[in-house]
């Protein structure tokens, strides 16, 4: 579904991804794993707009993203879950969500969606009256997730979704997105908590500085000496 | 529409024609203090309301600094009173009244507020690809190219058009309101509040409006959600500019000469770039109904201080604070910013239906500050 070919991206003159190149699969969760500023969240960008790559090419479905400005991004298919759980913090639960389906004309198919999300998420219906700058850190998770879900996507950036959650929020985000990939969804997740993204995925891409060092299935990588010493703690 | 909507609409829609009753039936009254001071003063409120309301708009919705509204505002006022000019100077009309004068009246309105947000847009193309402090600076720096650019234009002095010379005053003006033509014009005044302030409230609460909350609530988000940030940046700015041209037409309207240091960055009086963004602090970002009484708060502020009142009833010593204007209003910004930090409104609007709802919340205010009050208690003797 998602090919990325020698992807260079610069900050000025720091180079932040060398050639980079992976592949995401119809219906596939891949997670990207890797330090901090390993250039994770800089790939996601990337593959959303929000940053020009200097040279290599994005297609989804063959479709160039190189091209396509990044508010438009979604239109083809393909939502994107920002780091740091950017959630609008003056609007209601139910108004976030609305703005997900922004893009969305048809009310029936708005209010179809949010059932949907609603479905994935039922604590959300529980606060949907409620302003999202008052829910707890792993509800705002919940909230930017289900928003990315308004527009019916047939795929899913997530970027950190565990960042700054206690263990326990942190394992039921992580069922949620496995719930997510089983109800078909296309998923490439970035994560720095290497143990609950291998545990999930089907798929893993280590990223170090700037270029991949490691890819395979997440369970065999889950094995490797390399990465378990370096991202796994054993 | 639910049933609560109904009825909300239908209140404000009675409001609105209340307001403009009022209008017209203090303009057919007589007497000197409705002609010399309560008739002029309507007027100024108006130019007040509209432009503190309108740059809400950027400022406490879309989330962005603008210190240069005003030069939007002198657009507005100079095409105006030129273009009512011409037309005076053409014959179309030759004493303000009768349908000529409405209707030149009418387009000079329209067009001031055109020719405003067409600078707007220029402006705000490159300005918005700016963020927070490039684009205070840049705004600023428009306020005050565009009092240079008028001051250099010499259709835009003195006698004005083909009779004009660079660099002073415009003394003639087509649209210059006398007192008693304040007072048979008072309508004028409520029917471009009502519409100003309407159109407002519908853009606010459009998908548009919504659009624009979410970009100041989190532009990366809202970019994400497919919004396209800097279309919707330009298009507010370019809004909120247009209404600040039509307060400039307004202002031409009350006054017989025009000169660009009225729309400066700062000045003695309280329309400046700087005052307005005071007004929309006080009344609470993002909160429209918090700018109208706002500016109509500090409006009254600067005209009892101005032409006395309740200052004489003050103890001497007092009294020397309210021969310093500015002094007071910066003592007024820094007591609301202490007590009421988002503003008098924050970011509520104030609604005629919820008004029998007031005492319920005034109760349910002080439980709460009641129970605040006994958990420091009960915390206090329980660390003593």
């Amino acid at each position: 579904m998602l090919e990325i070919r020698d992807l260079n991206v610069h900050y000025g003159a720091i180079h932040a991804l060398k050639g980079i190149s992976l592949t995401v699969g119809d219906g596939e969760l891949v997670s990207l794993i890797g330090a901090n500023g390993a250039g994770k969240t800089t790939t996601l960008h990337t593959i959303s707009g929000l940053l020009r790559a200097t040279s290599g090419s994005i297609t989804l479905d063959g479709a160039d993203l190189q091209k396509v400005p990044a508010n438009t991004i979604i239109n083809l298919g393909l939502a994107h879950v920002p780091e740091g759980r950017h959630v609008f913090a003056s609007m209601t639960v139910e108004e976030n969500l609305k703005m997900g389906a922004y893009t969305l004309r048809d009310a029936k198919r708005v209010a179809a969606n949010m059932e949907k999300v609603y479905g994935h998420f039922p604590r959300l219906q529980e606060r949907r009256r409620q302003l999202a700058g008052t829910l707890s850190g792993g509800e705002q998770q919940m909230l930017a997730t289900g928003r990315a879900l308004m527009t019916d996507p047939k795929m899913v950036l997530m970027d950190e979704p565990s960042m700054g959650l206690s263990p326990i929020l942190v394992k039921e985000i992580f069922k949620i997105i496995r719930e997510l990939h089983e109800s078909g969804i296309t998923i490439l997740l970035v994560e720095q908590n290497a143990k609950m993204a291998l545990s999930v995925s089907d798929r893993a891409y280590v990223l170090e500085t700037g270029s991949i060092s490691m890819e395979g299935p997440a369970a065999q990588l889950a094995e490797d000496d390399r990465v378990r010493k370096a991202y796994l703690g054993a | 529409m639910t049933k609560t909507d109904k009825r909300r609409y239908l209140l404000n829609f009675a409001a609105a024609v209340l307001v403009f009753a009022v209008t017209v039936v203090m303009g057919m009254t007589g007497g000197d203090a409705m002609k010399l001071s309560i008739a002029p003063s309507i007027w100024q409120c108006s130019y007040l309301i509209i432009m503190a309301a309108s740059l809400n708009l950027v400022l406490g919705f879309l989330g962005q600094l603008s210190l240069g509204h005003c030069g939007f505002m002198a657009v507005g006022a100079y095409t105006s009173a030129l273009l009512s000019l011409a037309f005076e100077r053409a014959g179309f009309y030759t004493d303000k009244s009768g349908p000529a004068f409405l209707l030149v009246l009418v387009l000079s309105v329209l067009l001031a507020g055109i020719a405003a947000a067409v600078l707007g847009l220029v402006v705000g193309i490159p300005a918005l690809r700016l963020k927070g402090d490039y684009l205070a600076i840049i705004t600023l720096g428009f306020g005050m190219i565009i009092v240079n650019v008028i001051n250099n234009l010499p259709f835009c002095g003195q006698q004005g058009l083909d009779q004009g010379s660079a660099s002073s005053a415009l003394y003639a003006n087509g649209l210059a309101f006398s007192n008693d033509e304040k007072m048979s014009y008072l309508w004028v005044v409520g029917v471009v509040v009502i519409l100003c302030m309407t159109s407002m409230f519908m853009f606010v609460r459009s998908k548009y409006g919504r659009a624009i909350r979410a970009i100041r609530d989190n532009e990366i988000a809202a970019s994400a959600s497919g919004i396209n940030v800097s279309y919707f940046k330009v298009i507010t700015f370019t809004i909120s500019a247009f209404y600040a041209g039509i307060t400039g037409a307004l202002y031409s309207c009350c006054n017989a000469a025009l000169a660009t240091t009225s729309f400066a960055f700062t000045n003695g009086s309280i329309l400046n770039s700087v005052f307005i963004v005071v007004m929309v602090v006080v009344g609470g970002m993002g909160s429209l109904t918090g700018s109208v009484i706002a500016a109509v708060l500090l409006f009254l502020l600067n005209y009892t201080i101005k032409n006395g009142g309740w200052v004489d009833l003050l103890p001497a010593f007092l009294q020397g604070v309210f021969t310093y204007p500015m002094l007071v209003y910066s003592i007024a910004l820094i007591i609301v910013i202490m007590f009421r930090p988002r503003g008098i409104m924050g970011s509520r609007e104030f609604a005629l239906c919820d008004i029998p709802k007031w005492p319920g919340q005034f109760r349910s205010y002080l439980a709460a500050r009641r129970a605040g009050r006994e958990d420091r208690r009960k915390e206090a003797a329980h660390h003593g």
